[in-house]
């Protein structure tokens, strides 16, 4: 164990040369660049047995990853945004072959108009692809999330692809004090590769990826993705458990602060939540029960869980750092809103949609957020969403 | 080299089986067999979504016995790009013996590769894969129903270029992808035919000797897209060589040879052109000038293939107008 002082991207560069994967593309964007640029460093001075694969696109970026780990080893890779926008026919290819690449996504808004700064609608726009999405609030997290994220994709009741993301600049570009694993005890921990059953190169065996399959198999094979999400879970757990045990540092499916008696509370993705923090352990030093739900696993969805946590409040905000334009609040928040439909008695919840672009989300902000949710228990809430930390 | 014997030829594994449901009559998959019956290594293939791709593939079926991966259309280049590279890389850890020879193809239609997947092919040719890339033309995007593509010949008649009562067909010429490959620096490029299966299957004998991105050019008549009957799509590929509309040519390690000089048996591009209903306005006699500029526009190619040739052997030059009697 080693403590050093870097940025989210330097800590996610040096999980994946701990990792040391055996194939990897590259190709820059914003705010991710960096990664992969520290990376071929490492190549370049044989610090990893990696092939990098310099491809022309993000498409052809996870298109070689797909090629890749259906080769038949680990595969790693890095993008945002744009990035991500123009590999989406790939990811939800290589969700539907069963490939557990893992993607580092370093959230970024995407165009128009073009920003290069941190929100979410990036990884909320694949939220559908059939990847495991982990989210993490600093680098810590998201160095831990990596490692974490080849042992679950790899997982044989899995194998899945895994995005693990972090905000960009806030996170990727902020130097942080962290703890990072020894070598060994990141090879020790991610072992051996086995996350493809049937690979390419085995010519002695010969077989057939991305078959053509019509209405009689179709359906069928999109339900074995949506079986192996509902595994996914106590999965991540184990694994989120295990990285505790070297680590000293445990992992579930949320993180929980200042929940067990709260009446009001936040969810929020990413770094919002340590801003929320703060504001809690305020209202908390005046003596308001606020509370912080902030989901790690964001697909698949923990609804049970996450509602089971919820449960006690009176009120509610989801925060979102992303829209869904024209639907009833951002993705989050529809995702939480539907987990309490069930509960006998749901706390009142509202939505706020916020930090677009990079927009700073100030303590200021959360405040008057804490003081709305005081209120809306009796009177109801003025509007279900709507934007903050905007000019009217 | 393995001397090609038909005989022995014949003996070996087909590794696209009869059944495969492509179209009775369909050059690609007379191609993608000539091709595999060149290779004596094990070989891995990367398929663009397309006919070849979709027709091969009905799950729970597969008429390859062979490792295969279609992932997408425009990245059939970029996802053997993958299965290349995790080659190398495990072979180089000692993860696979180090005597384990693989072979990587790539299949893409023209629309595949000449249109959508033109930026994936040259990321590939260019990074330096150890790979082949063939492209079987059959000049348009067939398997959505025969839309026009940029390797669509003058004046065809598609269904995005319809010969209508303004427009006569595509108005404009094909794009020269075997020079764009070659323009990369790639140490082996070619254009072939399945008629002539010794040139083609020495062509693909010749590249898998050479370490490095190979591109193959490989004309596949489509007797749906061209309208034309299901036992001729040796006799039109034969016909598109000696009308002089797809030199057989190939440029390794900087070298350019014409394989194939149709001197005598060279034609006049209408003989290609009739048999086709996709050119059957060409005839009109209003339309006289368009099948005078396909002449031209074939004449051009042939001299500057020609040139090529000349270029690479000043002792063996060949006369680009040599048999042209008519
Ligand atoms: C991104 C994308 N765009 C369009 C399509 C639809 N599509 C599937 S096959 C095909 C035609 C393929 O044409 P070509 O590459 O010439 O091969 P052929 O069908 O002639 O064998 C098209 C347009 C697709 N599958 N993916």
């Amino acid at each position: 164990m080693k403590k050093v002082a870097m940025t989210g991207n330097v800590a996610v560069a040096n999980a994946m040369r701990q990792i040391n994967p055996d194939v990897c593309a590259a190709y820059p964007i914003t705010p991710s660049t960096e990664i992969m640029q520290q990376f071929s460093t490492f190549v370049a001075n044989g610090q990893v047995d990696t092939e990098l694969v310099t491809v022309e696109s993000e498409h052809s970026a996870m298109s070689a990853c797909i090629g890749a780990a259906a080769a038949g080893g680990r595969v790693m890779n890095a993008t945002s945004a744009n990035g991500l926008a123009l590999m989406w026919e790939m990811l939800y290819i290589a969700a539907g072959n069963r490939l557990p690449i893992v993607l580092s996504c370093v959230n970024r808004a995407l165009s128009a108009p073009i920003n290069i700064h941190c929100d979410h609608s990036d990884s909320m726009g694949a939220r559908d692809s059939g990847w495991i999405q982990i989210y993490a609030e600093n680098a810590q997290e998201a160095y831990d999330n990596t490692i974490q994220s080849v042992r679950i994709g790899e997982h044989p009741d899995l194998h899945l692809p895994v995005m693990s993301c972090m905000d960009g600049f806030i996170i990727s570009h902020s130097i942080e004090n962290l703890e990072l694993l020894d070598d060994p005890q990141v090879r020790d921990f991610v072992g051996p590769y086995r996350g493809t059953t049937y690979p390419l190169l085995d010519v002695n065996n010969p077989v057939t990826y991305g078959a053509l399959h019509l209405q009689d198999y179709y359906i069928e094979s999109r339900r074995q993705l949506h079986e192996a999400h509902k595994r996914a879970k106590d999965i991540v757990v184990q694994v989120g458990k295990e990285y505790g045990k070297i680590s000293g540092r445990s992992y579930g499916l949320f993180e929980t602060y200042k929940m067990e008696d709260a009446e009001i509370g936040l969810v929020a993705l990413n770094s919002a939540a340590g801003t929320a923090k703060v504001v809690v352990d305020e209202f908390r030093a005046k003596g308001v029960k606020a509370g912080l739900l902030k989901p790690r696993l964001f697909r698949p969805f923990p609804y049970l869980e996450i509602a089971d946590a919820l449960k006690g409040l009176k009120a509610l905000c989801v925060l979102d750092r992303a829209d869904s334009f024209g639907a009833a609040g951002g993705p989050l928040f529809i995702e939480v809103r539907s987990a309490l439909y069930d509960l006998p008695k749901r706390p009142v919840t509202i939505n706020k949609i916020f930090g677009l672009g990079g927009r700073d989300l100030g303590l200021d902000d959360l405040r008057k957020v804490f003081e709305e949710l005081t209120t809306i228990v009796d009177k109801g809430p003025k509007s279900l969403y709507e934007y903050i930390t905007v000019r009217e | 080299m393995a001397v090609l014997k038909l005989k022995e030829l014949s003996k070996k594994p087909d590794l696209l089986t009869g059944g495969h449901r492509m179209c009775a009559g369909c050059g690609a998959p007379i191609v993608v067999r000539q091709v595999l019956m060149a290779i004596d290594e094990p070989v891995i293939i990367s398929n663009a979504t397309g006919c070849l791709e979709v027709a091969t593939t009905i799950y729970p079926y597969t008429a390859w016995k062979l490792p295969w991966i279609h992932s997408a259309f425009e990245n059939a280049a970029a996802t053997i790009s993958g299965v290349e590279a995790m080659y190398q890389s495990l072979k180089r850890q000692g993860k696979i013996p180090a005597d384990q020879k693989i072979k990587f193809l790539a299949f893409g239609g023209d629309g595949g590769t000449y249109d959508i997947g033109l930026q994936a092919l040259s990321g590939a040719l260019e990074r330096g894969h150890d790979f082949m890339y063939v492209c079987y033309d059959n000049g348009a995007y067939m398997n959505t129903g025969i839309q026009r593509s940029s390797a669509t010949p003058f004046g065809a008649d598609t269904t995005t270029s319809p010969a209508g009562k303004v427009l006569q067909g595509k108005a404009q010429k094909r794009k020269d992808l075997t020079k764009i490959a070659l323009a990369h620096g790639v140490p082996f490029v070619a254009q072939a035919s399945p008629h002539n299966w010794k040139d083609l299957m020495t062509k693909v004998q010749k590249a898998m000797s050479i370490e490095g991105p190979k591109f193959m050019n490989v004309i596949a008549p489509c007797n749906r897209g061209w309208r034309t009957q299901t036992n001729d799509a040796i006799e039109l590929s034969r016909l598109a060589v000696n009308t002089c509309f797809w030199p057989l040519y190939e440029v390794a390690n900087g070298v350019a040879t014409v394989t194939y000089n149709p001197k005598k048996n060279r034609r006049p591009i209408a003989e290609w052109l009739k048999p086709q209903g996709r050119f059957k306005h060409l005839f009109k006699p209003e339309n006289e000038w368009m099948l005078a500029k396909f002449q031209e526009l074939v004449d051009d190619n042939w001299r500057s293939v020609v040139n090529m040739h000349n270029n690479s052997h000043p002792g063996e030059t060949i006369d680009p107008e040599e048999g042209k009697t008519w």
